[in-house]
């Protein structure tokens, strides 16, 4: 086996672009296609890596119906429990399909969740009917996301034409 | 077509670039992925250009002195004396200029006499011959061997050297081989030089992509610094290419002498790009960092895909062009670049734009997206399939 920094730069390479063959990391950081294959399934069993996914950019699909749906920050305030903390809270939240980030928070409030519906009302209904009424919720604040300009260090535009000139000495 | 205005005598014989005629073909066509390019595919920095919008914005839009910003200069004397264990002074020993090209340019004027002969090692960098022969000296082309790596040996050098020899040009990691000197290598040129009283006009403007072994600068080997024109700039280390910036370090006299061309013939740099520069020197080293392990990555997929598709390729120690051999094919290296361009739109950079002798390769530049290379490999691997039906 070669050095675990390899190894971490598998993930580097493949959390940048999952299209990237086993046989070509191995060109890139000369290793042997069989090292990478195997690296690349101890991570899958071990969990590291979780799945493999597309970036799309949602801003980029106007449907009439608004079927591309939106997203709101939603800070919870809580009332943490003996033993277990927020864990509770968390678990039951993060167990919504609505919720598609949920974070243990420092400063004014506890837990941040980002919650997607496919309507600013099936938003609001998830919030006051099922996220607000589980236990030991105090108090909730909602914040709609207007418009994204970059997420997870992609920018949400058209990629631009490069603009250098196709042969230069 | 005889125009009224007569050009001059050494222009006119100036070698025409060749391969004018390709690059206009390049760029009337569409789709293209391009390997023809000589920098980084990256935009600059975005900490970098900040601070040139913020220069705009406080009114730096004036001159600077002929040799550049103070401090500027002072940055620079900290990094080299950081970096490669150089000591220039900031006040007599560096000028700021328009990239290396200026500062070849400043030097080959400061140090020629009409007659004067330099020597430089082939494959060269276009400009390289043609500004020694501008300011009336005659370049004398020394061929580099692809067995021997493509390193310009001291045999050679000694070889070469005659009453009239005034200098050698070196640039390494060497643009377009990719060659670059260990110390040990260096040492032997070095050995050469003292003897046959040369000056090094060294480009290093490589430096920070030397992939295998710790860059030596030529100015900190034992008696160098005081033959030595050391040139570095910001655009290929820092992604500045067209901001040209760079600057030239030397013994005072030298560097004095090329002052007082570059004060009637330019002036000074862009204060902008000086500011920005100054900002890359002091933040801009982990995106550096970042850049260069993302080109070891594509220099070690792209080395190993031409091999494996029948185009023999060295590999290179550092800069981000590969220079296979194109000799299997049968083809000229412009008849390559042609038909490659024409049946599969990958653009290269035929081997004869760095010399007459550089026939058997091309330059290709691995500065490009993963994505790209990975189907600019794809397509010239289905021509040089296409190309074996054939002829078998």
């Amino acid at each position: 086996m070669k050095e675990p920094k390899d190894m971490r730069e598998i993930l580097e390479i493949l959390e940048n672009d999952a299209t990237v063959t086993a046989d070509e990391i191995a060109k890139m950081l000369n290793m042997t296609p069989k090292a990478v294959k195997s690296a690349i399934k101890k991570y899958e069993k071990d969990g590291v890596i979780l799945k493999y996914k597309t970036v799309i950019n949602k801003e980029l699909l106007h449907t009439e119906d608004g079927a591309e749906g939106v997203r709101a920050l939603i800070e919870v305030k809580v009332a943490p429990e003996r033993n277990v903390g927020f864990e509770h809270v968390a678990e039951r939240l993060y167990h919504f399909p609505e919720v598609k980030s949920c974070y243990l928070m420092s400063g004014t409030y506890d837990i941040l969740v980002i919650v997607e519906g496919k309507s600013l009302r099936n938003v609001a209904g998830f919030v006051s009917e099922k996220l607000s009424t589980v236990d030991h919720i105090r108090g909730t604040a909602t914040h709609f996301i207007l418009k994204k300009y970059k997420e997870d260090g992609d920018i949400l535009r058209q990629p631009e034409r490069s603009k250098r000139p196709a042969i230069t000495l | 077509m005889q125009g009224v205005m007569k050009i001059s005598k050494i222009v006119e014989n100036m070698p025409p670039s060749g391969i004018r005629v390709f690059f206009d073909l390049v760029v009337g066509m569409k789709d293209v992925i391009s390997l023809g390019v000589g920098e980084p595919d990256f935009v600059t920095p975005w900490h970098v250009r900040e601070s040139a919008i913020y220069a705009i914005e406080k009114g730096y839009t004036s001159y600077t002195s002929n040799k550049g910003l103070p401090e500027f200069r002072q940055a620079i004397s900290k990094y080299l004396k950081h970096k490669h264990g150089l000591d220039y002074d900031p006040e007599e020993e560096i000028l700021i200029t328009v990239g290396v090209s200026e500062g070849y340019d400043l030097a080959l004027r400061a140090l020629l006499n009409r007659g004067d002969e330099v020597l430089v090692p082939e494959p060269q960098y276009v400009a390289y011959g043609p500004i020694v022969e501008l300011v009336g000296g005659k370049a004398v082309y020394i061929k580099t061997e692809l067995s021997e790596g493509f390193k310009i040996t001291p045999r050679e050098i000694e070889k070469n050297c005659g009453k009239r020899t005034r200098g050698l040009v070196l640039n390494y990691p060497n643009n377009p081989t990719g060659k670059s000197y260990t110390r040990k290598e260096l040492l032997e040129i070095a050995r050469v030089a003292r003897k046959h009283d040369l000056v090094i006009i060294s480009d290093e403007i490589y430096c920070d992509l030397t992939y295998d072994f710790e860059h030596t600068s030529f100015p900190s080997l034992p008696g160098m610094r005081e033959r030595t024109i050391y040139l570095n700039g910001f655009s290929k280390s820092f992604a500045m290419t067209g901001w040209r910036v760079g600057y030239a370090c030397g013994p005072k006299e030298i560097i004095a002498a090329m002052n007082k061309v570059h004060q009637y013939t330019m002036l000074c740099a862009s204060i902008i790009s000086q500011m920005a520069a100054m900002e890359a020197l002091k933040n801009g080293e982990q995106p550096v960092n970042e850049m260069k392990r993302e080109y070891k990555r594509r220099r070690e997929f792209v080395i190993a895909r031409l091999n494996e598709i029948g185009l023999a390729c060295h590999k290179p120690e550092g800069a981000f062009y590969a220079f296979p051999s194109i000799k299997s094919t049968g083809l000229s290296s412009m008849e390559f670049a042609q038909k490659l361009l024409k049946e599969e739109k990958v653009a290269v950079v035929p081997g004869t734009a760095f010399g007459k002798t550089c026939e058997d390769h091309v330059r290709m530049c691995y500065a490009s997206s993963f994505e790209n290379l990975r189907e600019a490999m794809k397509r010239i691997e289905r021509f040089l399939k296409r190309r074996k039906q054939k002829n078998d």
